[in-house]
């Protein structure tokens, strides 16, 4: 057990550090802080002091040293903006956005797994088509079209909800309905299909032999195994939490890490993004460790390896 | 039937093989090793069937791929027409392998789906670079027809024959290098009675044709006998018995072949009358101290727990590995 | 009336493509039906319509009853009442015949809860015997194993104790020893003939291994390509067989003891069920065909007194293992 645990932290450990280290690098590769943030009109000397400052002049692997040697002293850098700490800016934001994608999850599960589990149960059926449409629709569909048009609807022709901002609770009915719907497609679709699999199983006509109804047979033979590839989705959909909003805040100007890592992107903020970006990947990877642990309990067959050796 | 023994030097001798795996007991814990082929020695002369039976666990299929080189033992030899088996991935190796070939059980999976028949035929003479393409399409053409196939098989995919004609293409791509070893390795499972026998008189007449030595594994005796010259018996990883297959099948003289024998149902004999082994075939990660078949043996001694048996003559040609000699009881024996 | 299970002119179609025709065969009570024929010739499909467990795109027509109850096409509730509870079915391969996640003592409870209305406890203590009924060893452990934890012998004994936990009347196993270890083959197949002596069970076992079905049955049906086309005694069926397919099967088996001889196998393939020509099926396949048999489909006619039947135009006479076909 020790050693399992080691190893995938291990494993976490290096996966972030390419994330940082990648982000790192491309960041400073593509634009100039300085000319960005302030103005290109700003005197040469203002530049070449922020610049300083920034530390923008050393040669990239110089500040890549220093920055590493900082963040393993806890200090994950200040944001080039308005001088905070970039942690704290970064914190600020993530009730927002949590405020947003948790309600969406709920309606993705709530909505997602019964629709494929029905459709599965009733294939062929019109409602089964209907299922399968909708999904189609829900992942082809891009997200800021599906927004744009739910404002479109909502907003401006029946006037019911507000367009963008974040000062009630109503302007957040349309982002968690966007986020809601695209993700529940998907996961209709992936319900559906893992449940497909499962009733073809010769242990579902066993159940069935035995003289169970179809609704215990469903109950307590299907759907426990079909959980278990659904775990991988779901888990995915869990590590994405925090930055899986960029593009609906953005539309809907919700003061989220996900606009916040759009607007310090184009403002080459390099601390901040590198916050943002430490903080998925770590969540990603603790979303995927927690699936490693949940297939162990859900699926018996993992935590022991067949009997005997190949032969 | 020629008496092989005579015959010029063993095509194929095994000596003393061992091979060992490692395997997980759980998610969590060290890999433990598993003696999968224990000390094995057998020889195949040219034009001979060798029958290979045992159940899961026996290590057969392991044999079938040492001897076939595509593992290498952890001990002991393995002799090709008198000089060992070149290292795995060499280029002598490689060219080995137009001569040794290989027969699976599911004819499906031993067929890529994307590809019809004769080109899979085809694929071997091209990796071997023999003759022209023209002679090798004619190759082909002469290897269906040796099957039992048409011409018109020959564009078709394996999907579109039934497992009959799909394990003739197995077959043919086999013989295509013209080998002078088939390793069959559960080969006619998979099929029902009147396809079996086809596949298995297929195989006979071949065998007399060109001269093929064989190795025949499977856990279906009577096929076994039909097919082989000699048989060989494995349990956990060691040979327990080998006699010439009339000889083995009718006066077993190792208490397991008794049982395999005894629990292949022949059409008279009622369930009473057969002597049923009790308990399961074992786990080869846990192999029992002294004969590995003592835990099961209806006529285990004392030192069956501490000594191990080695394989001696009992009679010409016939080798047991037991303490003991005994012939099966009458009654389990009728007919 | 000890006729327990009745099947008459039975035909099932899938999308159209009739895959059994007409099959008529009865069971009495304790009887040990066995049921012959090769892949594809509806030797589960019957059964499995007979308790209403193929999918939706499958039509049964014709009558199938137990105990003088029909019970084709009956509504699920009727269905569920009969399975496991009436008449139990266990399958090929039962390592995957068992829910992998769920430990062998659930699955067992829930049939003892389904069936004898026993739980907690008492239904553990009633597993635990079952699982010691049926051989397996350690049996107060095995309770909390799962199917991966056991062996392919022990799931197959799993499967049993939970066919048995409903005391059901009759057992159909279908092809229960085809995944199996030989001497484990042997274990089960004697395993399932001491149940039936010891319970009085009716049993139907379904194969394509005419060994095994001989082992443990009475009476065997031959089926071929959706039709049965012979029914008689274990030994008649090896030593005064009627059907020209019969004879073609017994020719082509490989045997342990007697003298070698060339496998004969039947000449030909097995026409598609749906697919079949006016006429007897076998007709193509068979020496002994004429021109009758192009036209006229043979129908299943008795031989002697005890049910024994053959659907052939020309039938062999008292033909024995002897008389098979010579290379």
């Amino acid at each position: 057990m020790i050693r399992f645990i080691l190893s995938r932290l291990a494993r976490a450990a290096l996966t972030i550090f390419f994330v940082m280290t990648f982000s790192f690098i491309v960041l400073r590769l593509s634009g100039d802080p300085a000319l960005i943030i302030m103005s290109p009109d700003a005197p040469p000397e203002a530049i070449i002091a922020f610049r300083q400052a920034w530390g923008l002049d050393d040669p990239i692997w110089l500040q890549y040293f220093h920055y590493f040697g900082a963040v393993l002293q806890g200090e994950l850098g200040r944001s080039m903006r308005d001088g905070r700490s970039a942690l704290v800016i970064v914190s600020e934001r993530i009730p927002a956005t949590l405020l947003l994608m948790v309600p969406a999850l709920i309606v993705k599960i709530g909505i997602g797994i019964p629709a494929g589990v029905y459709a599965a149960l009733h294939r062929n059926s019109r409602i089964d088509r209907l299922v399968m449409s909708f999904a189609v629709f829900g992942f082809t569909v891009p997200s800021f079209v599906l927004a744009l048009v739910l404002v479109l609807v909502f907003s401006v022709w029946l006037g019911l909800l507000p367009t963008s901002g974040a000062d009630s609770w109503r302007h957040a009915i349309l982002p968690v309905l966007t986020l809601g719907i695209g993700g529940a497609a998907v996961l209709a679709r992936f319900t559906r299909s893992a449940m497909l699999e499962i009733l073809g199983q010769p242990y579902i006509r066993t159940a069935s032999a035995k003289g169970l109804t179809w609704s215990a047979v469903v109950r307590v033979h299907a759907l426990p195994n079909a959980a278990i590839p659904t775990i991988t989705v779901l888990g995915f959909m869990v590590g994405s939490l925090l930055a899986g909003a960029v593009v609906v805040e953005s539309v809907f100007a919700w003061p989220g890490v996900g606009r916040l890592l759009v607007v310090s992107v184009s403002n080459r903020d390099l601390s901040v993004v590198q916050v943002i970006l430490l903080l998925v990947a770590s969540t990603m990877v603790c979303a995927n460790f927690a699936v490693d642990l949940a297939y162990g309990l859900f699926d018996p067959r993992i935590r022991q390896a067949p009997r005997g050796a190949s032969r | 039937m020629t008496d092989f023994k005579q015959a010029s030097p063993a095509l194929l001798a095994v000596d003393r093989v061992r091979k060992r795996y490692f395997a997980r007991a759980g998610f969590l814990s060290e890999p433990k090793p598993v003696d999968a082929v224990v000390d094995v020695s057998f020889t195949v002369a040219r034009g001979e069937t060798l029958g290979i039976v045992g159940e899961s666990g026996c290590g057969k299929s392991t044999t079938g791929r040492l001897a076939l080189g595509l593992e290498a033992p952890d001990g002991g030899s393995v002799r090709f027409d008198g000089e060992h088996l070149p290292k795995q991935g060499s280029p002598a190796w490689r060219a080995m392998r137009r001569r040794i070939q290989l027969v699976f059980q599911d004819p499906l999976a031993a067929l890529d789906r994307r590809l019809p028949i004769a080109v899979q035929i085809r694929e071997s003479l091209d990796i071997h670079a023999m003759g022209d393409p023209k002679a090798r399409d004619e190759r082909v053409m002469s290897l269906l027809t040796a099957v039992g196939l048409t011409k018109d098989h020959a564009a078709r995919y394996p999907h579109e024959l039934s497992g009959g004609q799909r394990q003739r293409v197995v077959i043919a791509r086999a013989l295509a290098t013209g080998p002078d070893l088939l390793v069959c390795d559960e080969p006619v499972a998979a099929l029902d009675v009147s396809i079996q026998a086809q596949v298995v008189n297929l195989l006979m007449d071949l065998q007399a044709e060109l001269g093929l030595a064989m190795i025949f594994i499977s856990h279906d005796l009577k096929v076994v006998r039909q097919v082989s010259h000699r048989v060989a018996v494995m349990y956990l990883g060691t040979l327990v018995e080998e006699a010439d297959a009339d000889v083995i099948f009718k006066d077993p003289r190792h208490p397991y072949t008794q049982a395999l024998v005894s629990s292949s149902p022949t059409p008279r004999q009622k369930m009473k009358s057969r002597l049923l082994l009790t308990g399961e075939p074992p786990d080869p990660a846990a192999r029992p101290s002294g004969c590995p078949f003592h835990p099961r043996c209806p006529k285990v001694m004392a030192m069956c727990q501490t000594v191990t048996p080695t394989m001696r003559e009992i009679t010409p040609h016939h080798y047991l590995a037991c303490h003991l000699n005994e012939p099966a009881s009458l009654e389990s024996m009728a007919s | 009336m000890t006729t327990l299970f009745e099947i008459e002119t039975l035909s099932i179609a899938f999308s159209k493509r009739t895959v059994v025709h007409d099959i008529s065969l009865t069971l009495e009570r304790g009887e040990a039906l066995g049921v012959v024929g090769e892949s594809g010739c509806g030797k589960s499909v019957t059964f499995l319509a007979s308790l209403g467990l193929l999918p939706d795109k499958a039509k049964a027509t014709g009558r199938v009853r137990l105990a003088g109850e029909d019970i084709l096409n009956a509504p699920a509730a009727a269905l569920e009442r009969i399975r496991g509870r009436h008449i139990a079915m266990i399958f090929q391969d039962p390592s995957s015949a068992l829910n992998p996640v769920l430990r062998i003592g659930s699955q067992l409870s829930e049939a003892l809860s389904l069936h004898r209305g026993l739980s907690g406890q008492a239904a553990r203590h009633e597993a635990r015997r079952l699982l010691d009924d049926v051989g397996i060893p350690d049996a107060a452990n095995r309770l909390n194993a799962y199917p991966h934890e056991l062996s392919g012998g022990q799931n197959q004994r799993v499967m049993i104790a939970m066919a048995l936990a409903g005391e059901p009347d009759m057992l159909i196993a279908d092809e229960p020893t085809t995944a199996l270890d030989a001497t484990v083959q042997a274990q089960i197949l004697e395993l399932i003939d001491k149940i039936r002596r010891d319970r009085g069970m009716a049993v139907v076992l379904v194969s394509h291994d005419l060994g095994a079905i001989a082992s443990v049955c009475e009476r065997v049906a031959v089926m071929y390509a959706g039709r049965i086309v012979e029914m008689n005694t274990t030994d008649a069926i090896f030593d005064d067989h009627r059907h020209p397919y019969t004879r073609g099967l017994l020719s082509a088996l490989p045997e342990l003891a007697g003298p070698k001889r060339r496998l004969v196998p039947i000449r030909g393939s097995v026409p598609e069920p749906w697919n079949l020509p006016q006429g007897c099926a076998f007709q193509a396949r068979c020496d002994s065909a004429s021109a009758r048999c192009h036209q006229a489909l043979p129908e299943l006619v008795p031989v002697g007194d005890i049910g024994q039947c053959v659907a052939c135009h020309h039938p062999l006479l008292g033909a024995t293992m002897d008389d098979r076909y010579v290379a």
